[in-house]
């Protein structure tokens, strides 16, 4: 059997779609350990030397690559995974049974990434794209991302934006984190109930610390 | 529980063959005794249109005692009907009240396509069987059956794995129209013992590429073909076969 034929299956359309999922997990444990040093009191100079150094080191610029790449994937062979699940039945029921036999959020992931994937391209937009432009376009000008983190959350739509993002990403999580290991075929009568609460705990506490951002610095701007 | 009869509204879809449109159908039913199984209130139905001269409706049914998989309807929503564990020959009519209307359906897959009324076309199942679901018995004198250690564990989970009927339930209750659990439960019953060992490669491989054929989905772990399944068939052999299915795929030449 071919090794191409082992991810287009699919199972192996799965595998993907959990190695992707927890990658992007992992990024997530760096993306909110950096941030976490904009609540430092310090006027953002950990915060400043921390974002310099994420743009600036080659270890970190190659995983950025790899980090789209896992993105990329993840999104691609998510909406696809979608668009075939959804066409396996052409006829619908006329009585769903609701959540009697599945949490909403479980059968939710395609919208709920989908609203995620909306979500980065903001989020993007204003803190990833800037950084580019410094770092290429004018000649690694230097840069005080805890003033532009500080000015785009003073206005409220952006923080509104962001706590809605945070929130899918919160319900996606509770569902994508133990549904990964389940899908590597990770699952044990030990391990599972502690991989379901790392679960849950991740997927509550990684969003509130994210959302917590956007509000203190909106907060502290009045 | 005290005994009660009930008049109830049905409504049954009905379909005169694979090609043709099907539409639901209402029908009245008086007197039905909350005894009686969901199969025989049905019965009750096709003796009542059998009279009128109409059509009855046809449905699949063989053991009417919960281990031939047969009895696929879709009951207000739920693969057979609101209880767990339960085929929808052991739903009894005492899960219903006076008055209720019922809507039964049949499964729903593309993997599944309707015959007629609530019979639908299961054989995709029997082919996905035939790719790997055995064992090779040698000839010549049976063995000592006891000359084969099997850890008590293992037998147990593999005999519990073994109890699925192939009655469909996963799949008209997943919203991919995955057929993962019943594959899973039939690629562990095997891998779990000494007797699958000889095809354990080529089993998993050749199942699921033959459920791939087949039309349907992929699995989202969204668990709702445990909740519906009548022998409690566990996500744990989807796990199971996620694992036979990587270790085959990746390391077989």
């Amino acid at each position: 059997m071919s090794l191409s034929k082992s991810f287009t299956s699919s199972i192996g359309k799965k595998l993907v779609m959990g190695i992707t999922g927890l990658f992007l997990i992992s990024f997530l444990v760096v993306h909110v350990s950096v941030n976490s040093m904009l609540f430092l009191n310090d006027g953002g100079e950990s915060f400043n030397a921390a974002a310099h150094f994420m743009s600036h080191n080659i270890i970190i610029r190659i995983m950025e690559v790899v980090l789209f790449a896992g993105l990329i994937a993840h999104t691609v062979q998510g909406l696809m995974l979608t668009m075939q699940n959804n066409s396996k039945r052409p006829v619908k029921y006329a009585v769903n049974p609701g959540n009697a036999t599945s949490k909403w959020y479980s059968r939710s992931m395609g919208i709920l990434g989908s609203l995620l994937l909306m979500f980065l391209v903001i989020h993007l937009s204003h803190f990833w794209v800037e950084t580019k432009e410094a770092l290429y376009l004018n000649g690694d000008a230097p840069m005080n991302s805890y003033e532009e983190v500080k000015e785009t959350f003073s206005q409220l739509w952006v923080v509104i934006v962001y706590v809605l993002g945070v929130i899918s990403l919160g319900w996606h999580l509770i569902h994508g984190f133990s549904s990964a290991f389940q899908t590597l075929g990770l699952n044990h009568k030990k391990y599972t109930p502690i991989i379901k609460m790392l679960g849950v705990a991740f997927s509550v506490i990684v969003p509130l610390i994210f959302a917590a951002m956007p509000i203190y610095f909106f907060v502290m701007s009045k | 529980m005290e005994h009660y009869n009930m008049n109830l509204t049905l409504k049954v879809w009905r379909q005169k063959n694979a090609t043709a449109q099907g539409n639901f159908e209402n029908y009245q039913v008086k007197n039905i005794s909350s005894e009686m199984s969901f199969l025989e209130m049905i019965d009750v139905l096709n003796e009542q249109l059998n009279a009128e001269g109409g059509e009855p409706i046809a449905f699949d049914h063989d053991c009417r005692e919960g281990i031939c998989g047969s009895c696929s309807m879709h009951i207000n929503g739920r693969a057979h009907g609101p209880w767990d564990a339960t085929t929808t020959c052991q739903l009894h009519m005492r899960a219903f009240k006076d008055g209720d209307t019922i809507t039964v359906e049949p499964w729903r897959a593309a993997a599944f396509p309707v015959i007629r009324d609530l019979v639908v076309d299961r054989s995709a199942f029997d082919r996905i069987q035939q790719a790997g679901g055995f064992v090779s018995v040698n000839t010549g004198n049976a063995q000592d059956a006891n000359c084969l250690p099997i850890p008590k564990d293992d037998a147990d989970l593999s005999f519990a794995a073994a109890s699925c009927i192939g009655c469909g339930a996963c799949v008209a209750a997943c919203k991919n129209s995955s057929a993962m659990l019943f594959v899973s439960a039939k690629v562990s019953q095997f891998a779990l013992l000494p007797q699958g060992q000889p095809e354990r490669t080529s089993r998993v491989l050749n199942m699921v590429a033959q459920m791939d054929k087949e039309g349907f989905g992929s699995c989202t772990n969204t668990g709702a073909c445990e909740a519906e399944c009548p022998k409690e068939i566990s996500l744990t052999n989807i796990a199971r076969l996620n694992r036979e299915y990587m270790k085959a795929s990746f390391l077989a030449e």
